[in-house]
């Protein structure tokens, strides 16, 4: 039996959310009997993924270049077969998006999307959140299947050692979708969902301009930006930077709420950080019900104030 | 140009959700229902190309329950011509037989394009579309947030960690739209009175998915505290952050 890692790959290097996926299979590992390989969709040498829990790496140069949804799944598949992998795992991510639906589909398996949680004490189990998180699904997973795993939620340890790199010779297909341009620089901006800390505004905030405080503290903390559903449909954020419901599921070590409510829709989206921080002039606001430490005050005062403090 | 929008109802995103006693299930009896928000932007975007181009036909293809009807009315309201309901005896809660239904239906009535949602925001897999498109053997591209479509081919832009890329993929092809592609419009009146004269075809599917597992409510977080009020309270809090918390 094997678990089989789709390691994702930005500028050469596997993103910390694959180093998870090796964390969470070598958990399983010791329950379900299995090995845990590593493949990575591009050519390269990724040897070190073995002191991240992988028990073997396989690249795929024929993955090298312009990425194609349909043809890069139709060579994972290849892999799959070639591999085994009676449980396929993703981090959940745009790349996983596109490739994961594709597999389940092409090998007929189930897939179950953004799990929080492994248990394989009897059996294996993965917990998913549904409706943004309201409720907890506890699915008992019949092998084989595709699972993604959300990032952050799953320890990444690196304590083992380097394990053999072998490059898999498949080749890749017709190309039906191709992705032309990557039109900001990755790796440039933090993305929400692998930030540790988030400093995040609202309605409270007042306009764009009003973010300028919040900025200022995430770059003092090396955190990201998130935004509220009203700062962002009312234009002073771009949806990339959505918590809630209809945005992004966060689970950030810390999570700064700065003139948010705290509705139901954005408590969906970030209740599940582990620490959250509440600064709103309105004592009676929901937000106060969830944060670990609230400040009841006007952020344009408590923000600096706070970044003094940390300074 | 042919469209079809695939669209379900969900769960209005203000319910409380409540669990059924068996556990098992989601408590659907007080729930009210909405069209799921990322369909609205497939739905608009379809719309957005008919009113460009009077030849583009825009047909709503939903699979659920009966009761589906109302919500699926609604889209048509929006503006869509025609709608099909591939009934099932309860809405399902697993991709694969959703998609499985989706695809059979578009292989026996093609589509130039097919729009959707990029997930549903009751069970959250976000993975139909893809699975649709593999399915019928097209081009996709997931969670688009900007969309131009020729005769021959469509051009999006999705984002992606750190950035956002941009897809170039021949028709007939699969796009599942995200927020920010636009700006989903109201039904006006006489789209609401229109809506109740369009076809909505029916057409009865066996398919049923299985259990979903145990359910339960997410652990609850301990009472929040206030730390004080105003700038004086940022010293308390900063310390509490350092060496309570731990994680500064």
């Amino acid at each position: 039996m094997t678990i089989l890692c789709i390691v994702d790959v930005a500028e050469g290097r596997e993103r910390p959310a694959s180093r998870e996926l090796l964390g969470a299979a070598r958990q399983l590992k010791g329950a379900l009997g299995c090995q845990v390989l590593a493949l990575v969709p591009a050519s390269g040498d990724f040897a070190h993924l073995g002191a991240w829990g992988a028990d073997a790496v396989h690249t795929l140069p024929a993955l090298d270049g312009a990425f194609s949804s349909d043809a890069s799944a139709a060579v994972l598949a290849q892999a799959v077969e070639t591999l085994g992998g009676d449980l396929v795992l993703f981090s959940a991510g745009a790349r996983a998006r596109e490739l994961a639906p594709r597999l389940a589909a092409r090998l007929g398996r189930p897939l179950l999307g953004e799990c929080t949680q492994l248990d394989a004490t009897s059996g294996l189990v993965a917990t998913r959140p549904i409706f943004a998180g309201k409720v907890l699904v506890k699915a008992p997973v019949a092998l084989p299947a595709i699972l993604t795993l959300r990032p952050k939620l799953f320890p990444a340890l690196e304590d083992g050692f380097a394990v053999a790199s072998q490059s898999l010779a498949l080749s890749q297909g017709e190309m039906k979708a191709v992705v032309t341009e990557l039109l900001a620089a990755a790796g440039g901006k933090l993305d929400l969902s692998e930030a540790d800390i988030i400093v995040s505004g609202g309605r409270g905030v007042g306009g764009p301009e009003g973010f300028a405080p919040l900025e200022s503290l995430a770059t003092q903390l090396g955190a990201a930006v998130g935004a509220s559903r009203a700062a962002v449909d009312a234009g002073w954020r771009p949806h990339s930077q959505q918590v809630g419901q209809t945005g992004k599921v966060v689970n950030p070590t810390l999570y700064i709420a700065c003139g948010i409510s705290g509705a139901i829709q954005h408590l969906a989206g970030m209740k599940n950080s582990r620490y959250i921080v509440a600064i709103n002039k309105d004592p009676e606001a929901p937000i106060f019900k969830v944060a670990d430490y609230g400040i009841v005050g006007d952020l344009f005062e408590v923000v600096p104030a706070l970044a003094a403090a940390l300074a | 140009m042919r469209i079809v929008v695939c669209m379900k109802r969900v769960p209005d995103t203000e319910s409380v959700i409540r669990i059924a006693p068996d556990g098992g299930a989601v408590d659907t009896a007080d729930l009210n229902y909405i069209i799921n928000p990322y369909d609205e932007y497939a739905i608009e975007a379809a719309l957005q190309m008919k009113d460009a181009d009077d030849s583009v036909q825009v047909l709503l293809l939903t699979v659920g329950e009966s009761a589906a009807e109302s919500t699926i009315r609604k889209g048509l309201a929006m503006g869509a011509d025609e709608a099909v309901l591939l009934q099932v005896p309860k809405d399902l809660s697993d991709p694969l037989g959703t998609a499985r239904l989706l695809a059979e239906w578009l292989k026996a009535n093609p589509a130039d394009l097919v729009l959707a949602g990029k997930q549903g925001v009751d069970f959250d897999h976000g993975a139909v579309p893809g699975m649709v498109a593999e399915l019928l053997g097209w081009a996709g591209a997931s969670s688009v947030c900007a969309l131009a479509c020729e005769a021959s081919h469509a051009t999006v832009e999705r984002e992606v960690e750190g950035g956002r890329e941009r897809v170039r993929l021949p028709l007939p092809c699969v796009i599942s739209a995200d927020k920010g592609l636009n700006e989903p419009r109201y039904a006006s009146l006489k789209g609401i009175m229109g809506a109740k004269k369009k076809p909505l075809a029916v057409v009865d599917c066996a398919a049923q998915s299985g259990a979903l597992g145990s359910l339960e409510a997410p652990p609850a977080r301990p009472a929040g505290r206030v730390v004080g009020q105003g700038a004086a309270a940022a010293t308390e809090l900063a310390r509490l952050l350092k060496e309570e918390a731990r994680v500064l």
